[in-house]
């Protein structure tokens, strides 16, 4: 997930040229900023709130605990039908009469390119930063077992997804918890799905959106100079207008292209960095293992390295909070389940490959400093995360790790970023649609409004630094998550029933491949 | 037994030369069906956004009935008002690899289709296509210049 408000939000204070307009958007931001943190203070805290005596937010336990007992009520299902899923992706399964519709592969692209961006860059970097090495193995475990998570909301998304008579499909969480709860005669299926939207909404405006643009002009203004994050804005929602409201597909279709190429480009950059370091890729696991039990005298030591590892995935896959079950239900599929299946690759390439890639290109190249003496990592001068090579933390870490092997790549990492971002307001815009959808009901008018509110956030967004707002729509998003964890409790059983027949069917051979 | 022979249309004046060309072989052969193939361009590996997945079925059915109305049933009717059996088929897809594999399929022996228009056109039966077409296909493959 791409909400990593923290890093670098300060530097957005600094958003007006002129100093009377500075002045007086100052004083209004100041003004905004304060009547709206007391208004939803109470629930943001709510929200992050860590246990008693930890630092670890009882919402990370939430989505980590779900996962885990995902993972055991469907035993191992990530590992059993790992291979499943790449079939299906290759399209091994599918009918050729069926060609034209929306393909596995297809599904699971739209889905990565909601999640996969700052998340994978620059909150990698703030676990490994913080957590150290050691981090970086909790993240490939919550990222393990985030892989039940998917799986489940997703099967449950094209299950009780709409279907309407003109073609099109809605679906999501908010669907899954009305039918799903109707069917199994639970009582506030609906009120869950209305909760659900609303946190939906609030979640893409801010994190899916406000967040997005922030981040995206302040990697743009970090290359060209400081200046106005109103015009950033402006172009930025001037686009989306143009995609989601003109119907201007071209852009979002080179988009789209250009992601995904970012995303392998990003990989393989990383790739041949570690290649290039291959003497000390040993030595760098060695980091991963000891650190995840020692700590390696990190802030916090072993818990330290897991309250890291395991909240940057949780943001950065999305695993449990209930968007990827939007994204999946448009496949018109026979077998629900086989989405589940598909979806389930989404944290395995989002947390368990780039995160890692990450993590490992941020290690081996050692930005974090080594006390020589003791072996440990040093802190720095607040002692609350390790002291780095010049000192950076943040999008600035994984940029310098990067930087040191190719000298150019932060140009390309800060392009990245930005198209990153576009790519995840897209996403979101639709995700945010569905839900007022949900609560408004279908029709053009109303998904005109939603769509020019949507655009007016890129906006607000860019400009200024709404520091609360955007910790409300975090904390939104995370909302999302206890809704639709809730929900999966009482309707995993439904989930098992469908993959047991097909478990079942695969077996006898009555499903097979199509031979292509 | 029937002689089945593929017709690969791609909505343009090649197309037709093809046809002519399919009508007069079919007329030497004798007892022969003739299957009109029209193969919508199209990729299950391409990237979209969650909008466009959304509409994706209403889109395809909408490209299906508009290939079969102004392509396909159009030849279709040619060809039986010229007193031969013809049938159409109009599917999504690699054109090359699904022409064939529908002409596998229903048995066809052979392929025709007409040669790349120098006007460049969107559906891209044929260029590439119709190399991939010529090197791959199970059958003879006849181009129509």
């Amino acid at each position: 997930m791409k909400m990593l408000h923290q890093l670098g939000l300060a530097t957005a204070a600094a958003l007006f040229a002129s100093p009377a307009m500075a002045q007086e958007a100052a004083g209004l931001d100041e003004r905004i900023n304060q009547a709206f943190a007391d208004f939803t203070g109470p629930f943001v805290s709510f929200i992050f709130a860590p246990f008693p005596g930890t630092g670890f937010p009882w919402i990370v336990g939430w989505l980590v605990v779900a996962a885990s007992v995902f993972t055991l009520y469907f035993a191992f299902v990530q590992l059993r039908f790992f291979g499943h899923a790449i079939s299906l992706v290759k399209g091994d399964y599918s009918d050729p009469n069926d060609a034209g519709e929306v393909s596995h592969f297809q599904a699971l692209a739209t889905a990565l390119s909601g999640t996969v961006g700052l998340g994978n860059i620059a909150g990698v970097a703030v676990a490994v930063g913080i957590g150290g090495p050691g981090a970086t193995f909790w993240m490939i475990v919550a990222g393990l077992l985030g892989m039940a998570s998917k799986f489940t909301e997703c099967t449950l998304g094209v299950k009780y997804r709409n279907e309407y008579e003109d073609g099109t499909v809605s679906g999501g969480p908010m669907y899954y918890m009305s039918k799903g709860f109707d069917e199994l005669g639970l009582p506030g299926g609906k009120i869950l799905a209305v909760l659900f939207s609303i946190f939906c909404i609030l979640g893409a405006l801010g994190g899916g959106n406000m967040f997005q643009a922030n981040q995206a002009h302040q990697q743009i203004a970090g290359i060209v100079g400081s200046y106005p994050g109103w015009i950033t804005g402006l172009v930025f929602a001037a686009i989306v207008f143009m995609v989601i409201v003109g119907g201007l597909k071209s852009i979002a279709r080179v988009t789209e292209k250009v992601v995904p190429f970012m995303g392998v480009m990003y990989v393989a950059a990383a790739l041949v960095i570690i290649i290039m370091h291959a003497d000390q890729i040993g030595w760098a696991f060695g980091q991963i293992f000891a650190g995840a039990f020692t700590g390696l005298g990190v802030a916090g030591g072993m818990v330290g390295a897991l309250i890291q590892g395991f909240r940057r995935a949780a943001f950065s896959n999305e695993a449990g909070v209930g968007s990827a079950a939007i994204a999946h239900s448009a496949v018109r599929t026979k077998e629900p389940i086989t989405e589940g299946f598909v979806s389930l690759l989404e944290p395995f390439i989002d947390t368990v490959v780039i995160c890692t890639m990450t993590a490992l290109v941020i290690i081996i190249t050692q930005q974090l400093i080594v006390d020589p003496e003791t072996g440990n990592y040093m802190l720095n001068e607040a002692g609350n995360a390790i002291a780095t090579v010049d000192g950076n933390s943040g999008v600035s870490l994984t940029s310098a790790a990067f930087g040191s092997a190719f000298s150019w790549f932060p140009y390309v990492l800060a392009i990245a970023v930005v198209l990153f971002a576009f790519s995840t307001m897209i996403s979101w815009s639709y995700y945010g649609l569905k839900a007022w959808t949900y609560l408004f009901g279908e029709g053009h008018t109303k998904e005109l409004m939603f769509k020019i509110i949507f655009c007016v956030f890129v906006v607000i967004g860019a400009a200024a630094n709404l520091g609360p707002v955007i910790d409300f729509s975090d904390a939104a998003i995370f909302a999302m998550a206890v809704v639709n964890v809730f929900a999966l409790y009482f309707l995993m059983k439904v989930v098992r029933q469908e993959l047991a027949s097909y478990a079942a069917r695969l077996k006898s051979g009555e499903i097979r491949k199509f031979g292509h | 037994m029937t002689t089945k022979i593929v017709i690969g249309l791609d909505g343009t004046e090649t197309g037709e030369r093809a046809i002519a060309f399919a009508k007069d072989l079919a007329g030497r052969i004798g007892t022969c069906e003739l299957l009109v193939v029209y193969v919508i361009e199209w990729s299950p590996f391409t990237f979209q956004t969650p909008e466009e997945n959304a509409l994706r079925h209403k889109r395809r059915e909408e490209e299906v009935a508009l290939a079969t109305s102004r392509i396909v049933t159009p030849a279709i009717e040619a060809l039986s008002t010229a007193g031969f059996t013809a049938h159409g088929i109009v599917r999504h897809g690699d054109v090359a690899e699904t022409l064939n594999a529908i002409t596998v399929e229903n048995k066809g022996t052979q392929i025709i289709v007409g040669r790349a228009s120098a006007d460049g056109f969107k559906k891209r039966l044929f260029g590439s296509s119709t190399q991939n077409l010529v090197m791959h296909a199970d059958v003879p493959v006849t181009v129509v210049n």
